[in-house]
């Protein structure tokens, strides 16, 4: 009854690393921040991330990666994302990125990429400002 | 509708989004709901409840192996709590599941209580109906598991395991306590522990003395206790089985058992969606005239009124004749 | 007692006198209050303003401090410390090939550094060989990939691995990692006998904290007693476990909770070890630790302090062992990669330095320094460079390296040692009570407790109550980073490289000695069923490392992380 939509976020780890703190971090801060958070931890293949966020109806996928390996796994769930019509939800990057695929992660699409000493209550603010639940699906 | 044909085949994207609606309460979502619930009534519905940490969603995990096995396509709804402070939720149970992630036949949904006590969420019915109209034979729920008043899963499921495991005995203490007769099968996973034996025998004499003290109609349903370790796939053929047998005498005794069961479901999902409908109504109406809940609650706090008075006065009010 | 560091009158003077300093100091804030709320370590633990010998009127020297070199080990391991000999240099290193790390192994050497350690990348941490698709993009990004005993075979060709020891991160598969060392080194002409060096092979941080998952902890554990076993009779100069602190405590843990879980972690091994039907005094010995150096300087002391005496006592009351050598905790440090900031590097270099000083006051062994770049990039060589000279400046000029146990005495480090043992204590009583540790880790139990430090840490830096220069103070804008580049290329390589040394393989020589290795798996845990013999045959044969993890997998089963919050 108009009540309001909730936020769902997928926090998901792609690659081999497990250094889960951060992705942690982030997941009890947005449920801190009312969203309700999906969390499929450590070692997920783009492929998982993609069939899950479509699966949750997400509106945001948060990717957290340490292990270096960014340039093949963003534009991999950036184009899988696209095969599934879903290009709408919003994608942003958190971890260690060398400053000159900062723009090439934009470009194919990563809404924002966040790095190493960022405030999670700017991520927060960031997110509230930037993604917005969908509208209702056509009922027509 | 089109999103209905879309649901019906399977259309990933519509399904999730139509759950999204359904749980956040929009309004076309009831529109789709009643054009889909002809072709509801088919999916057979098991119900996993149990405390966090008895390895629920790793049983779950372990089964849907089995029935991807004998062909099975699958539709889990995996619950957590939200948190009352913050009405923020993290969901996690898929972590466990992500084997099948890839799995076409298989669709799984993470659920928030948002403030819905009993084990369940109050859109769960709904989301069942989702599922068993896209086609999933199987629609597994996977309770929040933190209190001891899950008993909605059992008027829900046709089937609902209880888990639980060894050295547990305050588990055992309240499974004694209230909701033994939910179980109609019970699970004692990790069974390789210290302790499986005694949890064993003191299970298997609760359901002795629950057999004698609840007479039902028809032939009587004597729960088994199957022994699992489910991360070492252990004991999860014999949960099967024992799923299948309990369906087989669901249908065998059709007019006293399986009926029963969907009349449980239907009444508590209709129940659900009264007095949900007559809450909101009356709420919608007074606010119309000016009235804000919170504003009426200030008034018993205050101690201007009581709150029976002022219920009955809004419901006389608003939708006529009332005692 | 008697045994009292202070007599009766001396304390009673004591009182009356800190009472009067009190009044005064007072005052003293009327004019000037405190600058903080509260004062407390990085691990939040509250710190008094002053600490006086009222802190240490129960103490009793000779059971709780001691003399280095003996029970309880509270001042040191050895008798002489770093008079005698200095502590192990070990600059962690692997990148991009084994050619690339084999190089940059020569040039740490050719610097005086006299230990090698080896970052493995990321599909060899977890059992996969660079040609699995999982692997793909990874390559040689955060160390060095290794499929065979061929890529260890250039990885350490030219080093006299009899001389010099070796340490090799690597968990999961630490028994094929080390199997391939082994084997190499017998094929290079080596005696097994005489190499020294490190595995990590601690499966149960990984659970904890580091998430380096593979297998259930159960198998796990048997394999760990496995390499346990194995080195014990045949390469007894090897350290078969290293026992580690170090990424709970990135993870986010507390200088207790590491100290707690790990020590923990710790009994679990030897408890296991016993089961297995070794003395205690056989293998204890070869049991080293791994602690991470955090910026709270003292805090990192007492917790170094703090560890030895616990262990000692752990070892003597609760495993009965007899030798001193069993009691004795050896251990490893790296300062705390979690505490650099990418926002002026250089100043990392200030933090390293302190974290590195801190870990020699706390008596290590070894030590690795993070380069000024280690936040965000497998470090330069510029910046290894400064990384050790920064230990060989605090080993030869500053002088700390020329008393034993300088600290040793001061009222708030021997106050905060004390306290340190008496909450990592309560850790265990409760890790006892849940019924071990891996009850505990399918409970999620550590795993929560470090996602809460972390959580409040966070929060904490947010409000301002903890400063981290460059990011809430002073705050700075991140340079540019320029990463050291791995090239594509090098992944292409390494799969060719795999690929035609699996072509050369003799098949029915490999099938039979991984049938062998799948019995012994099968088989319940004993010597004769001992993997490591099978696995040096195995990879002499030319197993990929893959295969046998696949295996492991096959006949283990596997673990994913239960993930609760």
């Amino acid at each position: 009854m108009g009540s309001d939509r909730k936020l769902r976020v997928l926090i998901a780890k792609p690659g081999l690393d497990g250094h889960d703190r951060g992705a942690r971090v982030i997941a009890r801060a947005f449920r801190d921040a009312g969203f309700e958070v999906i969390y499929t931890g450590c070692h997920q293949t783009p492929e998982q991330i993609v069939s899950t966020a479509l699966q949750e109806d997400v509106d945001l996928i948060g990717l957290s990666i340490l292990s270096g390996a960014h340039m093949y796994s963003f534009p991999r769930i950036m184009e899988l994302l696209k095969e599934h019509n879903a290009e709408d939800i919003v994608v942003i990057g958190g971890g260690i990125f060398p400053t000159e695929d900062i723009p090439k992660l934009k470009e194919i699409g990563i809404k924002e990429i966040f790095e190493p000493g960022t405030l999670l209550e700017d991520i927060i603010q960031w997110v509230k400002t930037n993604v917005k639940p969908r509208g209702a699906a056509e009922a027509a | 509708m089109e999103i209905v044909q879309k649901i019906l085949d399977g259309d990933i994207r519509a399904v999730a989004r139509l759950m999204r609606d359904i749980d956040d309460e929009i309004p076309s979502a009831k529109e789709v709901l009643k054009e889909l619930y002809p072709y509801t009534g088919k999916a057979y519905v098991i119900g996993f409840t149990g405390s966090p940490g008895v390895g629920k969603s790793t049983l779950v995990d372990r089964l849907v192996d089995k029935l991807r096995a004998v062909g099975k396509t699958v539709g889990i709804l995996a619950i957590d709590p939200t948190s009352p402070f913050t009405g923020g939720a993290i969901l996690g149970d898929r972590i466990r599941m992500q084997r099948h992630f890839l799995d076409s036949g298989v669709f799984i949904r993470s659920l928030a209580t948002r403030g819905h006590f009993g084990g369940l969420t109050r859109s769960t019915h709904d989301m069942i109906d989702v599922l068993d109209a896209m086609g999933k034979d199987i629609i597994i729920v996977e309770t929040v598991g933190v209190g001891q008043d899950e008993i909605e899963i059992a008027h829900t499921a046709h089937t609902t395991v209880l888990v639980t495991v060894p050295g547990m005995g305050d588990e055992v203490q309240a499974i004694k306590a209230g909701i033994m007769e939910i179980g109609d099968i019970f699970v004692v996973n990790k069974s390789d522990r210290e302790g499986s034996r005694k949890t064993i025998r003191e299970l298997r004499n609760l359901v002795e003395l629950g057999l004698r003290r609840h007479k039902t109609e028809g032939p009587p349903w004597e729960p088994p206790i199957i022994e699992t370790v489910a991360s070492k796939n252990k004991g999860i053929d014999e949960l099967y089985e024992a799923i299948m047998k309990h369906k087989k005498y669901l249908f065998d005794n059709k007019k006293t058992k399986l009926e029963r069961v969907l009349f449980d479901r239907a009444k508590l999902h209709f129940v659900g969606i009264l007095r949900d409908q007559l809450f909101n109504t009356v709420l919608k109406r007074a606010r119309e005239r000016g009235e804000d809940l919170d504003e009426l609650v200030a008034k018993i706090v205050h101690r201007d009124v009581d709150p029976y008075t002022l219920a009955n006065k809004l419901v006389e009010r608003e939708l006529g004749d009332s005692k | 007692m008697g045994k009292k560091m202070f007599s009766e009158s001396a304390l009673e003077r004591m009182e009356k006198e800190y009472k009067e300093w009190l009044e005064v100091y007072k005052k003293a804030l009327q004019r000037i209050p405190e600058r903080l709320e509260r004062f407390s370590t990085v691990s939040d633990m509250e710190v008094k303003a002053l600490y006086t010998p009222l802190d240490l009127k129960d103490k009793d020297y000779f059971e709780e401090i001691g003399f280095p070199g003996m029970y309880p080990f509270t001042r040191g391991v050895q008798p002489s410390m770093y008079r005698a000999r200095l502590w192990t240099m070990r600059m962690f290193a692997g990148l991009g090939t084994a050619e690339d790390t084999n190089k940059r192994f020569h040039y740490l050497v050719n610097h005086g550094e006299t230990g090698l350690s080896t970052a493995f990348d990321f599909p060899t941490l977890m059992g996969y060989d660079t040609d699995s698709p999982l692997a793909k993009g990874e390559c040689g990004k955060c160390g060095v990939a290794i499929d065979t005993i061929q890529d260890m075979e250039i990885l350490f060709k030219g080093l006299n691995l009899e001389e010099l020891t070796t340490s090799m991160t690597i968990n999961p598969p630490a028994s094929v990692i080390w199997a391939m060392y082994i084997a190499n080194a017998e094929n290079q002409g080596f005696d097994r006998k005489k190499l020294g060096g490190t595995i990590q092979n601690d499966c149960l941080k990984e659970f904890i904290a580091q998430k380096t998952l593979m297998l259930p902890p159960e198998p796990s554990l048997r394999l760990v007693v496995d390499t346990v076993e194995f080195g014990t009779y045949e390469v007894p100069r090897w350290n078969t476990i290293s026992i580690s602190g170090y990424h709970i405590r990135e993870a986010g843990a507390t200088a207790v909770q590491e100290l707690a879980f790990t020590i923990y972690d710790g009994i679990t091994y030897v408890e296991e070890c016993i089961k297995r039907g070794l003395d205690v005094d056989a293998f204890a010995g070869r049991l080293s630790f791994f602690w991470n150096s955090h910026i709270d300087f003292f805090e990192e002391i007492a917790k170094m302090r703090a560890s030895r005496r616990m262990w000692a006592r752990i070892m003597k009351e609760r495993f009965k062992a007899k030798k001193p050598r069993s009691m004795l905790m050896r251990f490893h440090t790296q300062t705390a990669g979690c505490s650099l900031t990418a926002q002026e590097p250089y100043n990392n270099i200030i933090r390293t330095t302190t974290e590195a000083l801190a870990a020699i006051l706390g008596g290590t062994q070894s030590l690795h320094t993070n380069s000024l770049d280690e936040v965000y990039m497998i470090p330069s060589e510029e910046a290894v460079t400064i990384a050790l000279r920064t230990q060989q400046i605090l080993a030869d000029e500053v002088g700390v390296a020329n008393i034993i146990d300088p600290l040793a005495g001061s009222y708030f480090v021997e106050a905060l040692t004390d306290k340190m043992e008496e909450e990592a204590m309560a850790y265990i009583k409760k890790l006892d009570e849940l019924g071990g540790m891996i009850e505990a880790i399918e409970k999620d139990y550590p795993q929560m407790e470090i996602a809460d430090s972390a959580y409040k840490f966070q929060q904490q830096v947010e409000k301002g109550e903890k400063i981290i220069i460059g990011i809430n103070k002073f705050p700075s804008p991140k340079p540019d980073l320029e990463i050291l580049k791995i090239d594509p290329e090098i992944e292409k390589r390494q799969i060719e490289r795999t690929q035609r040394f699996k072509e050369k393989r003799d098949k029915v020589k490999l099938q039979k000695c991984m049938d062998e290795l799948r019995r012994r798996c099968e088989g319940p845990p004993c010597w004769e069923n001992n993997v490591m013999p099978a696995l040096i045959d195995a990879v002499k044969a030319g197993a990929t490392e893959q295969e046998i993890c696949d295996l492991y997998r096959d006949v283990f089963g596997i673990y994913t992380d239960p993930g609760t919050f």
